[in-house]
């Protein structure tokens, strides 16, 4: 495939990286640190005919855009973890009625606005149930420049194939990153989009969610003569409330293996110097590239280690992690919050003596401080 | 010839769930009349409702509709609106839901003059979940959560939008449904942002603990609290104190369309005029 250079930084990339995908709305607030993901929008969306919108509020920001993906477009919302928080419940609809849409969280320090500036790996486990009730969420995670703009591209076509919202997780340090990034071609990414599935027969025979026990939503674009009804409440096949039991049952259930039962099309990890490792590090985002320095320095001084870095962080490759650490006894999570990972990766080892290093301080993690706690160990 | 109501109602989700004697669907037969009087398809209509007894509208008009959350009718709408400017979105809210949790994207809405009808049926209280204060609800009545009676100063919604900036700004009760159909099918018509305020009656739970247990003694209320825009201006402020003016409290054909500002935007992005500077806006603060 054809590449071309971009120098950027990740939250340019990202947005970039929607309006190639496809996007056409924008719903976003300021917000540090991802502000810049709204800043590339504003120019980007016009001149395509597109639109972006600094809505009133984080929760009017992811809003409007679901009303902009119920219409039909592929659309974005960026924000941080303060504003994942109040975009919450409507997160929780999205999943509900199946509405796609990518939303970008630049993480920064928390709890409550935290760090600000500094950058955090605090949002794993936000991302993986940021709104009350039962779904299976779908989190990408950015571990270069490249994966910023790759990432996105992958999140939007996630979103129509599974009909709900995905995230991607940046990091303070990649989303403010400023670098050359080698990127697939616009022509590439556009050849690629797979957009949501539609039905094309007559309309009193659509039945929206009236689809297989393990199949996502089909939801035509509003206004071409398919006239059917959104809701958060329970809803039958064609989307209108419910409390019959049965049905209630096998909409929550239908959510939850609708991703689960077709997880091998969502698995996504990278191995680096797995191959021979005899310690396995595990991290994800921008602590990945330090964790790669600091297995180059361990190399050098003889101790094998090697990197499993998983992309897609939720659901969480839990198989190929199990696999790994049958094997190999180190394990070591790293990552810049208190063991949030950490407790993915005991639980898909089926093992309680995973090690960790932990940074909630705002600064990044550097490669010294893994190699001295790989040598502790 | 008797109007066809069946074409615009999805019939499979009769009979509604509001009580007898609501007032909601008054409102919703005076609405789909209006429709018809505009000519438009149902195709080309969104219909966005927020949650209490008011978002079920939604669910029983055959239009392309969407059932928010709390509060949040116009900043969905807002998004439809935007990804598809030539359709019509109107969003039906309760008071509750439009000037307690959804407020602020109310008076947003409002500001921004985005070309919607906001319609917010006020019954003074919550209904649906059993009589807690509302922003609208008059002080001294009894509600759930304030037995000893609601201290809670209330909202003006016409004043409210008036102030935030919708050019288009109008009150009716349901008393009398064919002024409201036609209030409805001007709001609709308007080019921008209009607010239509529909009071409305909630016997069950506001008339039953404050002395009006029937529609009718709630109806009677609604009756001597209301008096048309034109005798209203020639009272008094001590004669107006209690009342709430109907009509058309405002309309502004001048005011910018959002979406057609928007396009503006997009016209600068793409080369086709120069940048959108002070000059080109009369009112700019």
């Amino acid at each position: 495939m054809a590449t071309r250079e971009i120098i950027s930084t990740g939250n340019q990339l990202a947005a970039i990286a929607a309006v190639d995908a496809g996007c056409k709305f924008f719903g976003g607030y300021p917000i540090t640190p991802s502000s810049e993901v709204m800043h590339e929008m504003s120019d980007l969306l016009p001149k395509i005919g597109g639109t972006a919108i600094q809505m009133e509020d984080e929760i009017a920001g992811i809003c409007a855009t679901i009303g902009a993906a119920m219409a039909g477009d592929r659309a974005l919302t960026a924000t941080s973890g303060p504003g994942v928080s109040l975009k919450a419940e409507n997160l929780g609809l999205a999943q509900m009625a199946e509405v796609p849409l990518v939303l970008v969280n630049v993480m920064r320090g928390g709890p409550s606005t935290g760090l600000p500036t500094r950058v955090s790996q605090g949002d794993i486990l936000q991302s993986k149930n940021p709104s009350h009730g039962d779904y299976k969420s779908i989190t990408l995670c950015a571990g270069s420049l490249a994966e910023c703009y790759t990432e996105t591209v992958r999140a939007f076509n996630l979103a129509d194939r599974f009909m709900q919202p995905v995230i991607v997780l940046l990091d303070e340090t990649i989303g403010h990153m400023h670098g050359k990034a080698d990127i697939p071609t616009a022509e590439d990414v556009k050849a690629g989009i797979v957009p949501r599935k539609r039905f094309d027969g007559p309309a009193e025979e659509y039945f929206p969610y009236g689809v297989g026990d393990d199949e996502p939503a089909v939801l035509n674009p509003m206004f071409e003569g398919y006239r059917y009804h959104f809701t958060g409440l329970h809803h039958d096949k064609n989307g209108f409330p419910t409390e019959e039991i049965e049905t209630c049952r096998k909409l929550i259930q239908r959510l939850e293996d609708k991703v689960a039962m077709h997880e091998d099309e969502l698995e996504s990890y990278e191995e680096f110097m797995m191959d021979d490792a005899e310690i396995m590090i595990v991290a994800y985002g921008s602590v990945s590239l330090a964790a790669k320095e600091a297995i180059r320095h361990l190399r050098e001084d003889g101790i094998k280690a090697g990197l499993f870095r998983p992309i897609t962080i939720w659901p969480s490759p839990a198989k190929k992690i199990k696999e790994h650490t049958d094997k190999i006894n180190k394990v070591l999570v790293v990552e810049l919050n208190i063991g949030q990972y950490h407790s993915e990766i005991q639980r898909a080892a089926s093992r309680l003596d995973i090690e960790g290093l932990f940074k909630v301080n705002g600064r990044p993690i550097s490669p010294y401080e893994i190699v001295n706690k790989v040598k502790e160990l | 010839m008797a109007f066809n109501y069946d074409k615009y109602l999805r019939l499979q989700k009769m009979p509604t769930l509001w009580c007898w004697g609501c007032g909601d669907g008054v409102i919703l037969k005076a609405f789909v009349r209006a429709i018809e009087k505009l000519g438009v398809s149902q195709d080309d209509v969104c219909v966005v409702s927020g949650i209490g007894c008011s978002g079920r509208f939604s669910s029983y008009v055959d239009f392309n509709t969407i059932h928010t959350t709390h509060g949040r009718t116009v900043a969905y709408a807002t998004g439809v609106k935007l990804a598809r400017p030539d359709k019509l979105v109107v969003c039906v809210a309760g008071d509750g839901d439009a000037l307690a949790i959804g407020g602020n994207h109310t008076i947003h809405g409002c500001r921004r003059n985005i070309d919607m009808t906001m319609i917010i049926i006020n019954n003074f209280i919550y209904g649906l979940t059993n009589s807690q204060t509302s922003p609208t609800t008059p002080k001294g009545m009894w509600t759930v959560s304030q037995k000893a009676g609601n201290i809670d100063p209330t909202f003006d919604t016409c004043k409210l939008a008036i102030a935030a900036g919708a050019s288009f700004v109008a009150r009716e009760s349901m008393i009398d449904p064919k002024k409201l159909e036609k209030a409805i099918l001007k709001a609709m018509q308007h080019k921008g942002f209009s607010m239509m305020e529909v009071l409305s009656n909630c016997h069950i739970n506001l008339g039953r603990k404050n002395k009006m247990v029937s529609a009718m003694e709630n109806l009677e209320w609604i009756d001597n609290i209301t008096v048309s825009k034109k005798k209203y201006d020639t009272m008094t402020p001590e004669e107006q104190l209690n009342l709430l003016p109907t009509g058309i409290l405002k309309q502004d054909t001048e005011a910018d369309e959002y979406c057609e500002m928007y396009a503006e935007i997009q016209k600068v992005h793409q080369g086709q005029r120069k940048t959108i500077t002070q000059d080109d806006f009369a009112k700019k603060i």
